[in-house]
């Protein structure tokens, strides 16, 4: 192993720049001559727009231009897309109510993009857009997901109910077999709450047509610029494909946020041109990122298991309400469906499964992926059903588990839902958790506890996720609408330096640290000598970004498989250098070997005769530079256990989260240290989730949890140190490096795990979040605590 | 934000001379409220007054056994002020709980209880303790007449807060259910034994901090816990809100109040 190679505890490159305030964000970048934008948004939930006036706003100092949806109609430009395709169970394609880049006729959430003034100064924008006359007739709205299919509101006037799509998955008539012989049900109602993404830095972009050229440059906060290139130029038309270019320089966060095209960067673009050239600038406030970022979650489910008497799963059946929002967001139909009900088996050998997924229409901000992505959803309701199921069957919830998980070797392992599991060792990942959390001490632990006057409990949840979502072809036979392969180039220059290139984006995951450490392991180099660039649709080959936690299991391997490539060129220059057959050529540790010989040239050497080549082989191209795509042929499948232990105070409700252990199988791991860090920032989402966050709307679709005083993000305090073992991995199959992915596990594992501990300590499941008031209430209703008093 | 006149006077005389020419004008004082109702254009005042530069509104003294604090002392300042917590070490456990970092060393105890925030932890101090608080225009307004309703004080439009005397309780302590999102006060309740009697004041709750005088009588009777128990909040009148019912809210102010005793000893 290189020093600063594979498994290394490598300092992240990325840290100095962003700790020391040096990181390079779209608002810190000024164009000469810019311009900027501001928005004007819907005040109401739903409502037609009756008349426009912009005549006061244009007279406002400094305004250069006030453009609305007719605007947008008049350029012929082509509305907001999903790219994904979901069919309903009848056959017939998803509904997909129309998205301009500003609103046409209605507006159908507040925040919806009404108009765009632009001006001078920021000030000055602001100013105008509060004199714009917006003539509304206000509609009632549809607010309740439970409510959208019975509404007499439309949300787009030609969708009946409200429906999107009602889709299904799974082998119903199995499913119902099964449950007809069971020895038990289990049977649950869910819902799985809004989230508000919530990342640090809020959206930005910067416009910008260059008529000397006549192209266009688009900076923006994107989590997959080459995306968003192709987006904007095939189904927006603002620009074709080759004269746009997309750069996402430093992104502060996403989670999942940062993927879809949003209509503001687009009428950025659009407006720039409008105004002759100069570039427009808009950064999001960030009480507009509350009401304009996609929002996450949001579905309402019942869910059914059916037990043999030994506590066996025979069956699982779910029913779920996802909430889409207004507008179906980018990549919206594939997340209640395609990214949750293929995960419901999680590790468990359940032999029949049927899910059905009916997605609404609402007056609310649009929902698609945050961080986990339907995977959370997946994990939580099946493992606070094993849980209830367990209790009712007064088994322990270890032991249920233990009768259930799919077996070592087992694998590979078909799914009821579709998927085959590469690889995993759920029964031994279990077992460690346990033991490092002291499960069987817990007892004892629960006496110290009363006796303070505090009620313990503790939850496990054991998750299962897909990562690098693959193979294209079986994708694109789902209805994706691209590709879901990476891209790489790595390049050495003349003095044995290593540039990558890489279509992924790092915006918090530190790639430029493992991406090096990946190149400097395979190719032998330093380090130091290996610089990552991302972000820039104009350096980087064609990629397709990053989410679902795909960067190094794809992008990683697309980067070995161009290393595999100079290695192959490197070896035919070094036989000619060494005057020997290119067969016996031996790559090692940066040097290339005659076999059986101490006769070897670095890769320096090599690298240089590529670049001056006069003596050199025949035919050969110089340079060495190589390019690789990788479409890899399966998702991984990360999987863990995770064990929370609370204390309840059942005086007020609240929840302290005393301790928090995360086993995880992540496959290989390339820096343990970033891998850790990513498990503590997921976990700290995830509880985040169950006792803290939730999107609240009042009857008419106000947002009432709009702003950091209601709407409560974890801090520091209110997570434990966390306990987290990322060595007791099966590698993967579906690339070389054996890696899994590991952005996305600690939210998708850590919600059911803290719920079912407060459900130990109070004998009550809580609707999250797990707020004290409702914490409170569940105990008050507790049988469980009044048969103990 | 709009844009406004900005004043910064160094004197208490010249602040309210501004402010009595300016109609308009608002006092800027920690500004940890004010700001963000400024940028987020909530207000267009015709003139700032910034309150900063005035050094004869800083600082704490003993006084009368007791203490008065400048109404401009900001928040940190009294946590970690040794003469603080000799003397009513409860006062700076109060200020040490509010808000974060940041607020507490912008945010100033006359900030704070001119704007009569309904969940803001001063207003249960200056009520707990029976303050008075004084002003520009040389009134001694008791902490009972002071706190008139939702943002409402008795402050004229053009008086000034320079101060604030606490006398000392022999026995004081304030507990706080915060809001895990803003760290207000769901519920927060001053609980003091004081020369004039048992003073229980609670903030979050309702509108306003107002006194749970039956639990002060219930403690006039007994200095203990279970006097409290004894005790019905009635709902009725406190705020219901996405973050708490009135029922919740009115369990909490006894489960405050009791954990405010035990501090108290």
């Amino acid at each position: 192993m290189a020093e600063k190679g594979i498994g290394a505890r490598v300092p992240r490159k990325e840290d100095l720049r962003f700790i020391t305030g040096r990181g390079h964000y779209t608002d810190d970048i000024n164009l000469p001559g810019q311009a900027y934008a501001v928005f004007v948004r819907s005040p109401h939930a739903h409502a037609r727009i009756k008349r426009i006036d912009k005549a006061s706003a244009l007279s406002m100092p400094g305004v250069l231009a006030v453009l609305d949806g007719q605007d947008v109609a008049a350029d012929k430009l082509g509305n907001l897309v999903c790219g994904w395709l979901v069919k309903s169970k009848d056959g017939s394609p998803m509904k997909m109510g129309k998205h301009p880049l500003l609103a046409q006729e209605k507006v159908r959430y507040v925040g919806d993009r009404v108009a765009v003034v632009v001006a001078e100064t920021y000030h000055q924008a602001k100013d105008a857009a509060e004199k714009l006359v917006v003539e509304y007739e206000e509609l009632p709205a549809v607010v309740d997901l439970a409510k959208a299919h019975d509404s007499s509101v439309l949300v787009h006037d030609e969708i009946p109910n409200n429906l999107c799509y009602d889709w299904e998955l799974g082998d119903k008539a199995a499913v119902d077999a099964a449950f007809a012989k069971a020895h038990h049900v289990t049977r649950a109602e869910f819902v799985n709450n809004r989230l508000v993404p919530n990342a640090l830095e809020p959206r930005a972009a910067i416009g910008h047509w260059d008529p000397g050229q006549d192209a266009y440059t688009l900076h923006m906060t994107s989590q997959n610029p080459h995306v968003h290139r192709l987006v904007i130029s095939a189904f927006i038309g603002i620009a074709p494909e080759h004269k746009l270019r997309v750069v996402a320089p430093d992104v502060g966060g996403g989670f999942g946020s940062k993927i879809f095209i949003y209509g503001e960067e687009c009428v950025v673009l659009w407006a720039s041109k409008k105004i002759g050239g100069r570039p427009v600038k808009w950064t999001a406030e960030r009480s507009e990122s509350f009401i304009t970022d996609a929002h996450g979650r949001d579905h309402v489910t019942t869910a059914e298991l059916a037990l043999d008497a030994e506590g066996r799963f025979l069956a699982l059946r779910v029913n779920t309400k996802a909430n889409l929002g207004a507008y179906m967001s980018t990549f919206s139909s594939c997340i209640p469906t395609y990214l949750y009900a293929t995960l419901l088996a999680g590790q468990y050998k359940t032999p029949a499964i049927y899910c059905n997924v009916r997605a609404y229409y609402t007056n609310t901000v649009p929902v698609d992926a945050y961080r986990g992505a339907g995977r959370p959803e997946a994990s939580f309701l099946l493992e606070t059903l094993v849980d209830q199921a367990a209790i009712e069957m007064r088994m322990d919830p270890a032991d249920i588990r233990r009768k259930n998980f799919i077996p070592k070797d087992a694998f590979p392992y078909q799914t009821p839902v579709a998927l085959v599991y590469d690889t995993g060792d759920y029964a031994t990942v279990f077992e460690e958790a346990l033991r490092i959390a002291d499960y069987n001490g817990f007892p004892a632990r629960r006496a110290e506890s009363e006796k303070r006057g505090k009620l313990r409990g503790i939850g496990l949840s054991c998750y299962i996720e897909a990562c690098g979502i693959a193979p294209s072809a079986v994708v694109g036979s789902l209805g994706a609408g691209v590709g879901l392969w990476e891209s790489a180039k790595v390049r050495f220059t003349h003095t044995g330096k290593v540039q990558v290139l890489t279509g992924t984006h790092t915006h918090g995951q530190g790639h430029e640290t493992t991406f090096a450490q990946l190149v400097a392991d395979k190719l032998g180099v330093p380090f130091e000598d290996v610089e990552v660039i991302h972000g820039d649709t104009d350096k980087t080959p064609v990629g397709m970004g990053t989410y679902g936690s795909r960067s190094l299991a794809v992008g990683g391997e697309a980067i070995v498989k161009a290393c595999e490539k100079i290695i192959a060129k490197g070896k035919k220059i070094a036989a000619h250098l060494l005057e020997a057959s290119e067969a016996d050529i031996e790559f090692k540790d940066g040097k290339f070997t005659v076999a059986g010989t101490d006769r070897s040239k670095t890769i320096g050497e090599v690298v240089f005769a590529a670049y001056v080549p006069h003596n050199y082989p025949a035919g050969l191209e110089p340079g060495m530079e190589e390019t690789a795509f990788f479409d890899p042929p399966n998702f991984t499948f990360p999987a863990g256990t995770y064990v929370c232990e609370v204390e309840v105070d059942p005086q007020t409700g609240e929840v302290d989260i005393v301790r928090f252990v995360a086993v995880d199988d992540f496959g290989n791991v390339v820096n343990p240290m970033i891998v850790e860090g990513q498990v503590h920032g997921g976990l700290v989402q995830g509880i985040g989730q169950a006792l803290l966050e939730g999107v609240r709307y009042d009857d008419s679709g106000q947002l009432l949890t709009g702003s950091y005083m209601d709407y409560c993000m974890p801090r520091a305090s209110d997570v434990p140190f966390f306990e987290v073992v990322t060595s007791r991995g099966t590698p993967a199959v579906a690339n070389s490096l054996g890696v899994k992915g590991c952005g996305e596990a600690g939210a998708i594992g850590a919600p059911a795990a803290v719920i079912n501990a407060i459900r130990n300590a109070i004998g009550v499941r809580v609707e999250m979040p797990a707020t004290p008031e409702r914490v409170w209430r569940a105990i008050q209703q507790s049988p469980m605590l009044k048969a103990a008093e | 934000m709009y844009a406004f006149e900005y004043f910064r006077p160094t004197t208490l005389a010249e602040a309210a001379q501004l402010l009595a020419s300016n109609p308009e004008a608002k006092l800027l004082a920690g500004g940890q409220t004010y700001i963000p109702t400024l940028k987020q254009r909530l207000a267009k005042p015709s003139a700032v007054i910034d309150l900063g530069r005035i050094a004869e509104l800083r600082g704490i003294h003993e006084e009368a056994g007791g203490l008065t604090i400048g109404a401009m002392t900001r928040h940190a300042e009294v946590a970690s002020s040794p003469l603080v917590k000799r003397v009513i070490p409860a006062l700076a456990a109060l200020a040490e709980g509010i808000g974060d970092p940041q607020v507490r060393n912008r945010g100033t105890l006359g900030g704070s209880i001119a704007n009569n925030d309904p969940a803001a932890d001063y207003p249960a101090a200056v009520l707990g303790l029976g303050a008075t608080v004084r002003t520009s225009k040389g009134r001694a307004i008791a902490a009972d007449d002071f706190f008139t309703g939702m943002f409402e004080t008795a402050l004229e439009p053009d008086e000034i807060v320079t101060a604030v005397h606490f006398p000392k309780p022999e026995k004081a302590a304030y507990a706080k259910f915060p809001n895990p999102a803003s760290r207000y006060a769901i519920v927060g309740v001053f609980v003091a034994k004081t020369a004039s009697g048992v003073r229980v004041a609670v903030t979050g709750a309702a509108p306003c901090v107002f006194r749970a005088t039956a639990i002060e009588q219930a403690l006039e009777q007994v200095w203990s816990e279970a006097s409290i128990d004894g005790v019905t909040i009635d709902p009725t009148n406190l705020n219901s809100d996405i973050h708490a019912q009135a029922d919740y809210r009115a369990h909490l102010v006894k489960v405050m109040a009791k954990r405010a005793l035990r501090a108290a000893g």
